[in-house]
């Protein structure tokens, strides 16, 4: 950790830069408390995304002027807690330490107000100026809990402001109270306290840890935070303590070694005690619309039959939908700019206008018609995520994921592979053991994404007509077997039943909100167009480069020297070298296969593609292709992903490896079990 | 205490007490943190038996695995 950039406590000085002044602020909470509508709310499309330094964990960032003033927001990550447990509680921490923001709004859930003190009572030890949001005051008020809301200011004795952030209620005060916040004085900083049991050591390690720690650092509160047995601050606390002192430190520690639970409840007698003076009455236990919807969706049968339905109405609705924009957005492209790029163009070099038009046009054709697709699965996915869906999805999906050695959580990125592997990848941080986490980033690329979806679903029907959507099902489940056999040979060697923890909470459900859903898809498409589309752009003109050297005739250019020198090789797969030219370029974008496919058969143009292959290729051979294709390795950018998450080229290697050996494996045996049968 | 049992034998709909959490230090902070801690009052709101279940604590849905739950032991209401 940093030193703090400010002494504690010294008042904020908003820096004057002509009438504006600037303030720090750093938003909190739990997850599923609305913390990202706060944030949306207040910042809108100011928002800029990034990674905390070093971290895999999701930076947001944004401004919100209001009156004079620029208030610099930060989202930190949804946490429970302040322990140092998860990467997420780790920066939220850090970031409050040592960034010292000017002031920190903590957004709670009225509806829950119990569970969700437990965060504010670990932040109020802290030396910052702390302003509560609290939000769902409509679903509170709906289950029969009347709040306080005055009685809650003055026990946590902190500015605290109602708000129903759904519907855009109370952003206008929370931005006053922090303005008002910020110009008043620091509080002093104040602790819950611990279980009566262990008063007395936790009393006696604040007054040894007192003269050593880092200003920042209030030892009551870090005292609590030995006693959790939290790494972090057990290590600074070493480090920091006068050699004779530390002992003597360790020794307390290691006679209360159930310090963590004394801590947690400790935090919860004082909840109960706050939450006692605001809320009046108990309230009834009246079934909801959750406990209603739940006994469907958590079931362990309709719950799975749910999951397949919705899952069956994701991709209805993307491609239904998708599939015409798709359409519209190509011929746009190719018809609206390629013929007037083509005349402009008529007097320069053929290979000038060849690059421009068969390589990078076309190239952006493909970026740009893999968009809409992308876009709607993000929308459709965002969506059953601010519903409360997905959590339920994981909760299904259990027992099931038992069998491959990992727990429901990890089905949730695995899901989003489905529409592309890459944030299937990134998903995988959810997961708080590593090796949970690397397993599910080594399977992800088994899951069939969108884009090897479009590719299998142009082909299957040229050779397989009425018996296509069988094949496609087929090859769907044939990439999951495979998924779930290689989960468990994998599991066995990298887990050993260390899967972590199964802990989630499952929120209520509630009405999806528009902005939140638009947000979230425009910043994943965004982030799809930065990573993905630039290198299928650059892979466009270097395919068409390979397709054009030497002389401009595909048939004896680059790229069909490498195929016809992996003949023998293809030969086992019945695939001849354009087929094999397909394969590889699928390694740069799945999508690929078609676009080189039509390079090479007919000269660029997709709706002649159909026939020319039909007649070249015979089912069994085409088969094969399919196979090998689903089951190839992982696209550059999935890699790419792969590599900076997992931290190290080695797993990407091994996915790689790993994946190329089964593709090649499975294509040559269903082509030679094929003939055996005589098939072809 | 006499009458101690772990969560994960609890049936549907019924109450219980939690005791005490078993298990590696960070197992207990998440689980504390999310409210289950010595004295908190639980119901149980599924449990087939097998597999996962979900529990009501503080007001809040959690789903736990069976594994994770059956190091939470509680006393039964009633």
């Amino acid at each position: 950790m940093a030193t703090p950039n400010r002494p504690p406590g010294e008042a904020p000085s908003p820096t004057a830069q002509g009438h504006t002044h600037h303030l720090l602020v750093a938003l909190a909470g739990q997850p599923n408390v609305g913390k990202s509508t706060v944030f949306n709310l207040l910042t809108g499309l100011s928002q800029h995304v990034g990674n905390w330094a070093g971290k895999t964990v999701e930076k947001k960032t944004g401004v919100h002027r209001h009156d004079g003033w620029e208030l610099q927001m930060v989202d930190l990550p949804g946490t429970y807690s302040l322990s140092a447990s998860s990467e997420e509680e780790l920066v939220a921490r850090d970031f409050l330490l040592t960034e010292r923001p000017d002031v920190v709004v903590v957004v709670i859930n009225a509806a829950a107000l119990e569970r969700h003190l437990y965060l504010v009572a670990e932040l109020l030890p802290l030396p910052v100026r702390l302003v509560v949001a609290l939000n769902m005051v409509d679903v509170a008020s709906r289950e029969g809990g009347s709040l306080d809301v005055g009685a809650l200011q003055r026990a946590l004795g902190v500015p605290v402001v109602s708000m129903v952030a759904s519907r855009n209620q109370g952003v206008a005060e929370l931005v006053e109270a922090v303005v008002a916040c910020a110009q008043s004085p620091a509080p002093p900083p104040r602790s819950p306290g611990i279980r009566a049991d262990h008063a007395a050591v936790w009393q006696e390690i604040t007054s040894l840890l007192a003269p050593s720690l880092p200003p920042a650092f209030p030892p009551g509160w870090a005292a609590a935070k030995l006693l959790e047995g939290d790494r972090e601050i057990t290590r600074l606390a070493r480090e920091g303590c006068d050699p004779g002192i530390w002992p003597r430190i360790e020794g307390l520690l290691a006679a209360h070694e159930d310090g963590v639970l004394a801590v947690a409840s400790g935090r919860y007698e004082w909840i109960a005690r706050v939450v006692h003076t605001v809320v009046p009455r108990p309230r009834p236990g009246q079934v909801s619309l959750t406990e209603r919807l739940d006994r469907w969706l958590t079931h362990p049968v309709w719950g799975l039959a749910a999951l397949a339905g919705v899952f069956g109405l994701v991709y209805g609705v993307t491609f239904l939908v998708g599939s015409p924009l798709q359409e519209l957005v190509e011929r746009g492209l190719t018809a609206g700019l390629a013929r007037p790029l083509r005349a402009l163009l008529a007097a320069a070099p053929a290979w000038v206008s060849g690059f421009l038009i068969d390589g990078v046009l076309a190239g952006a054709g493909t970026v740009a018609s893999f968009l809409p697709l992308l876009a709607i699965f993000f929308a459709v996915l965002a969506l059953l995520e601010d519903v409360g869906y997905l959590a339920r999805a994981a909760y299904v999906t259990d027992r099931f994921m038992h069998l491959i050695g990992l727990h429901g959580k990890s089905s949730l990125p695995l899901m989003l592979g489905f529409g592309c592997n890459v944030p299937a990848i990134m998903g995988a941080r959810i997961l708080d053991s590593r090796k949970a986490r690397l397993l599910t980033m080594l399977l992800a690329p088994l899951v069939p994404c969108a884009s090897r979806m479009t590719v299998i679903l142009f082909m299957a029907p040229i050779f397989f007509g009425a018996w296509s959507p069988l094949v496609a099902w087929g090859l769907v489940l044939l990439s999951l077997g495979i998924l779930v056999a290689l989960g468990a040979a994998l599991g066995q060697v990298l887990l050993r039943r260390e899967r972590g923890a199964f802990i989630m909470e499952l929120p209520l459900y509630h009405r999806p909100k528009a902005r939140t859903i638009a947000l979230q898809t425009w910043q994943h498409s965004a982030e799809f167009l930065r990573k993905a589309g630039t290198v299928i752009l650059v892979f466009s003109g270097v395919v068409w480069a390979f397709s054009y050297l030497p002389n401009g005739r595909i048939e004896d250019s680059l790229l069909a020297q490498a195929g016809q020198a992996m003949a023998p090789l293809g030969a086992w797969l019945g695939l001849d070298w354009r087929l094999l030219v397909a394969l590889l370029s699928s390694f740069f974008a799945k999508e690929n296969a078609v676009a080189t496919l039509a390079v090479l058969f007919a000269g660029g143009q997709t709706p002649h593609l159909a026939h020319a292959l039909a007649g070249a290729f015979t089912p069994l051979a085409a088969l094969s292709f399919l196979v090998a294709y689903t089951l190839f390795v992982p696209c550059v950018p999935t890699l790419a992903t792969l590599r900076q998450e997992a931290g190290g080229w080695r797993w990407a290697a091994l996915s790689f490896a790993m994946l190329l050996v089964l593709s090649l494996l499975s294509g040559a045996l269903v082509f030679q079990g094929g003939r055996l049968l005589g098939l072809a | 205490m006499e009458g101690e049992v772990s969560l994960a034998s609890i049936p549907a709909d019924a109450t219980a007490k939690v005791l005490h959490l078993y298990g590696g230090r960070e197992l207990v902070t998440r689980l504390a943190a999310l409210g289950l801690t010595p004295g908190a009052e639980v119901r149980m709101v599924q449990n087939f038996g097998r597999g996962p279940l979900i529990v009501l604590v503080r007001g809040t849905r959690l789903a736990l695995g069976r594994r994770e739950a059956s190091r939470v032991h509680v006393l039964p209401a009633g």
